[in-house]
């Protein structure tokens, strides 16, 4: 069975609660500290792990997330030290669920299907690319099959009947759902996702639904999965935490505090 | 349901979030029905006669080429009202964005033509817009960003990354993520995700329509070459548009040679980039061995993109269009030579195609050529990054 299988059938199972998967960028702010803060997130409440690939351009996220990328790239972060850090995080915990989002140019370059052979290699169960829609997936997507990876598509809050259809059809692993339009980052304002979509959703498949996007506050979290997600992606508020502290103490104690928080908030849901 | 082929060849596509590929799909509807529209055309047709100043002149360079048997003309998109060729698409564009009940527009820029150009377009059809321009290239081209505001635009500054181009782009195409229900992005060049290569070109094609009737009437025949400058690529590829077809002219793209090419600060992406994936297409891009996107670099702003539109690096694939560099110094020169002999101030972007054409006349000057480059714009916006290059030369 698949890690994202075996989580999701144990947290319908035997937990009243949905998933937790924090997001930060491999490298952010560095190769040793990056691996500390693994361990404080899967410590204290991280039911999965989702992870950025750093990029130069990275056109779906918004400005905390393009900061954590330069940092990582200040820090001698590329792609072979990204797969060493993931592989050293897959040794130490064999059974997280571990996705990774990266851009399209990076997958292109290295050749897709060396790309994924390397995330076979490593261990990894899930690929995000944020910048290649439905549309244009089928390369990238025969490859996730031959590879055993899930490829994880966007469902955005204007999806249309028949993308929700096909995205039903091609999903695997988890459907990753978009809060509100835009990029990433944290937020004020509350978006409550469309009640219809998810409904929709659950009609053509039974692959979960995470919600993503700004969610961050308790009330937005517990409203997500009584509609029906499976659980939440949180990053923006994670990272910000490492954009702000300077002292490494202080990031992992805040950074605990906030999982903990996180973690409760997907708990006694109903 | 995408209606036109989105692929120039391997080149093309649509990579953007998942969000926005509703937005392509509705501007590609829109895009197709307007093309067949009459009273479409006919408002856009008034609109490039009569705000726009169409036809523009295609003028002979009798001082430059003296000497010589070559016969250099100048198709004046200088002359265009806002100085550049960017007008031509934007009317189209505007006129667009009105048939989709839009009243906000984004855009990026990069030497400021385009978002001069949108922010005429905007004031005339009475749109809320807004510029998303690095901070380097506000630094560099002073004049067009007071022009802009001027125009009533808000001029975002961004400073992430390299400050340029490429960073103004990645903005607008965040802010479209936010706000694609109630805003037009604009796009500037045949680059970016489609429709917009087939839109731009669509829009542009009148470069290369009208330099074809001209040289007919004049030389009675076709030139040997058109020669255009490359960034994004549609000034290039709406000239060459009349001429694909005619094997005998060749199709010449000049791209930013920056400082050279056997440095990282140029903007070469089709004589050294890779094909890749970036801004929303599948083409040639500068990058790092692992797929990190390079900076350009060139004295001219609009030059300085590490990518190019999908349909040169399918031109380039399929060997129909050739592509060569130019860099700064060359572009300065070409620039001070047409200023002495002609008497127009050309754009450095332009100063980049002229410098090939003079390079070639020079290479054979016995030789009967006839060549059209393409001044794609002028060069008031230029005076202030010349003089002090100059000033640093005199020193």
């Amino acid at each position: 069975m698949s890690r994202y299988k075996y989580m999701f059938n144990l947290q319908k199972k035997t937990k009243n609660e949905g998933v937790l998967v924090p997001f930060i960028t491999v490298g952010d702010p560095s190769f040793n500290f990056f691996l500390k803060i693994i361990d404080v997130l899967i410590k204290n409440g991280a039911d999965a792990l989702e992870l950025g690939i750093p990029f130069s351009d990275p056109m779906a996220d918004g400005p905390v997330v393009q900061q954590a990328n330069l940092r990582a790239f200040k820090a001698g972060i590329n792609i072979e030290t990204c797969f060493s850090l993931l592989s050293k995080i897959r040794k130490k915990y064999p059974k997280i669920p571990i996705g990774i989002l990266v851009y399209a140019n990076i997958v292109y370059k290295y050749k897709i299907s060396n790309f994924y052979t390397q995330c076979s290699h490593v261990g990894i169960d899930s690929i995000l690319i944020p910048d290649v829609p439905i549309e244009e997936s089928l390369p990238f997507y025969k490859e996730s099959i031959k590879k055993n990876i899930s490829q994880i598509f966007i469902c955005p809050p204007n999806a249309n009947i028949s993308f929700l259809k096909k995205i039903s059809l091609y999903a695997k692993g988890y459907i990753y759902m978009v809060s509100r339009p835009g990029v990433t980052g944290i937020e004020k304002k509350s978006y409550t996702i469309d009640n219809n979509i998810i409904n929709t959703l659950k009609k053509y498949t039974s692959v979960p639904i995470l919600q993503g996007f700004g969610i961050h506050k308790k009330k937005e979290i517990k409203d997500s999965i009584e509609m029906g997600t499976s659980g939440i992606i949180c990053g923006s508020v994670l990272i910000k935490i490492i954009e702000k502290y300077s002292e490494e103490k202080k990031i992992l104690k805040k950074i605990k505090k906030k999982i903990k928080f996180l973690k409760l908030s997907t708990k006694n849901i109903f | 349901m995408k209606i036109l082929n989105s692929y120039f060849g391997k080149f093309g596509g649509m990579y953007v979030p998942q969000i926005l590929i509703p937005a392509l799909y509705d501007l590609e509807k829109v895009f197709i029905n307007c093309k067949k529209e009459k009273k479409f055309n006919e408002d856009l047709s008034k609109l490039l006669k009569d705000y726009a100043g169409r036809p523009t002149p295609l003028t002979l360079c009798k001082n430059l080429t003296k000497c010589t048997n070559t016969r250099i003309y100048i198709k004046r998109e200088d002359l265009l009202h806002g100085g550049a060729h960017k007008t031509n698409q934007v009317l189209a564009q505007g006129l667009l964005c009105l048939k989709m009940n839009k009243k906000e527009v984004i855009a990026e820029t990069g030497a400021g033509q385009h978002g001069v150009a949108v922010s005429m377009i905007c004031s005339l059809l009475g749109l809320k817009c807004r510029i998303y321009m690095g901070a380097k290239d506000i630094n560099r081209q002073k004049l067009n960003v007071f022009r802009m505001k001027l125009m009533g635009s808000k001029i975002i500054p961004v400073s992430i990354g390299s400050s340029s181009l490429k960073d103004a782009c990645n903005e607008a195409l965040r802010d479209w993520s936010g706000s694609y229900d109630r805003s037009y992005y604009m796009l500037g060049t045949s680059a970016g995700p489609h429709p917009y290569p087939s839109i731009v070109k669509e829009f542009q094609k009148i470069i290369g329509k009208e330099s074809k009737i001209q040289i007919l009437k004049k030389e009675n025949r076709l030139p040997d070459a058109v020669i255009a400058c490359v960034g994004g690529g549609s000034n290039a590829i709406g000239i060459f548009s009349s001429f694909i077809k005619h094997k005998s002219v060749r199709l010449i793209g000049v791209e930013a040679g920056g400082k050279g090419l056997n440095t990282n600060h140029h903007g070469s992406s089709l004589t050294l980039g890779e094909t890749g994936i970036y801004f929303g297409m599948k083409s040639k891009i500068l990058q790092t061995s692992e797929g990190q996107i390079r900076n350009s670099s060139s004295i001219s702003a609009g030059l300085d993109f590490p990518s190019v539109g999908p349909e040169h690096a399918w031109l380039q694939s399929i060997g129909r269009a050739e592509y060569f560099s130019i860099n700064d110094m060359e572009a300065l020169e070409a620039f001070e030579i047409l200023c002495k002999t002609e008497g127009i101030i050309p754009a450095l972007e332009s100063a980049h195609a002229l410098s090939y054409a003079i390079k070639l006349m020079k290479k054979n000057p016995r030789k009967k050529q006839l060549f059209i480059v393409n001044l794609s714009g002028r060069g008031d916006k230029d005076l202030n990054t010349v003089y002090n290059s100059l000033i640093k030369k005199e020193k």
